[in-house]
């Protein structure tokens, strides 16, 4: 029998304010994927630091704009995209600078990136010029030990 | 129209945070979790020790259960500038989710990341 994958959306004004509540919804949907619990923290940094991005840079704080995630998982994975239609910008493509760089630079950005790479398994950019931009961030489903 | 009405949802564990003087150390307790939406206000918590000529500061962080990059950010971009001036920001009480995002950032090697309050004050008092 084909594995049924299950589909999930949020859509949210475009505030800092409602990031908790995607991290509540990215956690759920991590929950009943049954991914172990240090992967779903994983998963709801990961997604947290995308949406900081596009409400940050993407719609630079504009509460009238929204922001999508579209969480999908079977038995294999979880796969998350971040959907805007704000200011383009591939963050795959940019070298994330270094600690030491952001530090003597006295810079607090540029650390969400390094991140999200770090914390997903595959990650990529798509962008529809003039239309949308869309992250998509995918990971392993590895359970926690029975019992 | 928005999908999700803030009314609908109670977020857990808000963010608090409280600064206290313990022997000429500030140490600055945050709680709840750390994000775009709050860093600001951590931000200003440090700010405020700075401008009054507190460097040498405890970021105690066991009531804290959630961070990113925008809180991690704090800390970095006053660390040098608290150093310079002779003095440090030491980090105490993480729970386990909060320090393996320090340690994937690989923030260890560049802060004092100890166990609890009392041996972050001790390592001031230890110079």
């Amino acid at each position: 029998m084909a594995a049924i994958e299950k589909k999930f959306t949020l859509k949210f004004p475009s505030s800092t304010e409602n990031l908790a509540l995607v991290r509540e919804f990215v956690t759920g949907i991590g929950k009943q994927s049954q991914m172990n619990t240090a992967d779903i923290s994983k998963l709801e940094l990961a997604v947290d630091e995308a949406c900081a991005n596009v409400i940050e840079h993407a719609y630079g704080h504009d509460i009238s704009k929204e922001v999508i995630i579209r969480a999908t998982f079977d038995d294999s994975e979880v796969r998350v995209s971040v959907i805007d239609t704000g200011r383009g910008f591939d963050p795959t493509k940019v070298d994330p600078p270094t600690l030491e760089q952001l530090i003597s630079q006295r810079k607090s950005g540029g650390l969400g990136i390094r991140l999200i790479k770090s914390l997903m398994d595959e990650v990529s950019y798509e962008i529809v010029p003039g239309q949308k931009n869309e992250l998509h961030m995918s990971k392993k489903i590895r359970k926690d030990p029975a019992g | 129209m928005s999908g999700v009405s803030k009314e609908e949802f109670i977020v857990a564990n808000p963010f608090s945070i409280q600064t206290s003087k313990i022997d000429g150390l500030s140490i600055i307790a945050i709680e709840g979790f750390v994000d775009a939406h709050t860093a600001p206000s951590f931000e200003n918590a440090i700010l405020s020790e700075i401008e009054s000529g507190n460097y040498r500061i405890v970021v105690n962080c066991e009531k804290l259960n959630y961070i990113s990059s925008a809180g991690l950010g704090v800390f970095m971009s006053f660390i040098e500038e608290v150093r310079e001036k002779g003095g440090d920001i030491k980090i105490c009480g993480l729970v386990d989710k909060v320090k393996s995002t320090f340690v994937i950032l690989g923030f260890q090697e560049i802060f004092d990341i100890v166990d609890d309050k009392t041996t972050a004050m001790q390592r001031f008092a230890a110079g």
